[in-house]
């Protein structure tokens, strides 16, 4: 698969590390060129400076060959344009978006994006070991 | 009407200011305190501090009986994301966001947004207005955005001058809609000669602008 991953914190580096060992082809954006640091050394894929809402910067990713996209940036909002410029814009077949906050994580989430909200899993996997 | 503003920067600040003075309910949501302290001093108790795109903070200002709802804050996914929260959760029947960046403005329209106003745009247009050297003019683009209306000024040395109008080769779908010359405006026709220094208004699309501007200029 031709993934594009839009934020190269610490859940992006280390997604692209798991999916390129699967054998995948994986581009990384990210505003900030010193977030590549994050990558594994051996990393063969494309790390790209440049913001993942402008659409300039999605097509030297390689959005157009994409079979998918996931936008982890610090951002929400950020996060949620880049999604469905992926989406709606490009067809990329698989989109996931991270979004911080559950209420508008549900919002998109019924608006048709496909979602996670770090909040909700972490507090409830938090729950399950403080009174599992 | 029941108006939110969010972002209560210069441009959140007037316009508030001049829906208020309409007599609108105005609420301007902004994240910053101090911005917040400086608003309600100037316009009184309008301002709650808080984030304009998150569910809990709209459903807290009433933004379900609000009939429009205009995001202009600095941010294009801010303006985005709170408009379609609006839109989607809320159900306000009429969402207005800023474009700072002019190539989003396509993509806000297919997402959904009702209105989009680009600030960018809106400045480099006027500037243009003002640099007399620049040929073409953008003066409007029609709704739907596949028309707009351009003026160009006929410089002396063109060889369009002293010819009639029919004589000139113009790309398709543009429309010369008015010629402002020495005697005034009129409407041009066929017969129309084109003066120098002449102001010409046309109907044109955005592809065929260039094709315009040298069919007139060259």
């Amino acid at each position: 698969m031709n993934v594009v991953i839009m934020g190269c914190g610490r859940v992006g580096a280390q997604l692209a590390a798991l999916l390129e060992e699967a054998g995948h082809k994986v581009a990384v954006l990210d505003t900030e060129p010193y977030s590549f640091r994050r990558l594994p050394a051996a990393f063969k894929g494309t790390p790209l400076v440049g913001d993942g809402t402008d659409e300039e910067y999605l097509k030297k990713a390689g959005i157009e060959e994409a079979d998918a996209f996931v936008a982890v940036t610090q951002g929400d909002n950020r996060n949620v344009m880049a999604a469905q410029i992926a989406k709606h814009v490009y067809n990329v077949p698989k989109v996931v978006c991270r979004i911080y906050d559950p209420i508008r994580e549900e919002l998109y989430h019924t608006l048709g994006l496909e979602t996670i909200s770090p909040t909700m899993v972490g507090a409830q996997l938090l729950r399950d070991k403080v009174v599992g | 009407m029941y108006i939110i503003v969010v972002g209560g920067g210069k441009v959140g600040y007037y316009l508030s200011q001049a829906l208020l003075s309409e007599g609108h309910e105005v609420l301007i949501l902004e994240k910053d305190a101090a911005k917040c302290d400086a608003i309600c001093e100037q316009l009184g108790s309008v301002v709650v501090r808080g984030d304009g795109c998150e569910a809990r903070t709209l459903a807290e200002v009433g933004t379900e009986r609000a009939d429009m709802f205009i995001a202009v804050t600095n941010e294009d996914e801010d303006n985005l994301v709170a408009c379609q929260v609006a839109k989607h959760k809320f159900k306000v029947p009429r969402t207005i966001a800023r474009i700072n960046n002019p190539k989003n403005e396509a993509l806000f329209k297919k997402l959904g947004i009702d209105v989009t106003v680009s600030s960018t745009n809106l400045i480099l247009e006027h500037i243009q207005e003002e640099v007399p050297t620049h040929p073409l003019v953008h003066l409007l683009t029609l709704k739907g955005g596949d028309l707009e209306i351009v003026e160009v000024k006929i410089p002396p040395d063109s060889s369009v001058v002293g010819k009639r109008m029919r004589q000139i080769v113009f790309p398709p779908d543009s429309v010369i809609c008015l010629m402002i010359g020495k005697w005034g405006p009129k409407v041009p026709t066929g017969d129309t000669i084109l003066e120098a220094d002449a102001q010409v208004v046309a109907v044109t699309r955005p592809e065929a602008e260039g094709a315009l501007r040298a069919a007139l200029t060259e």
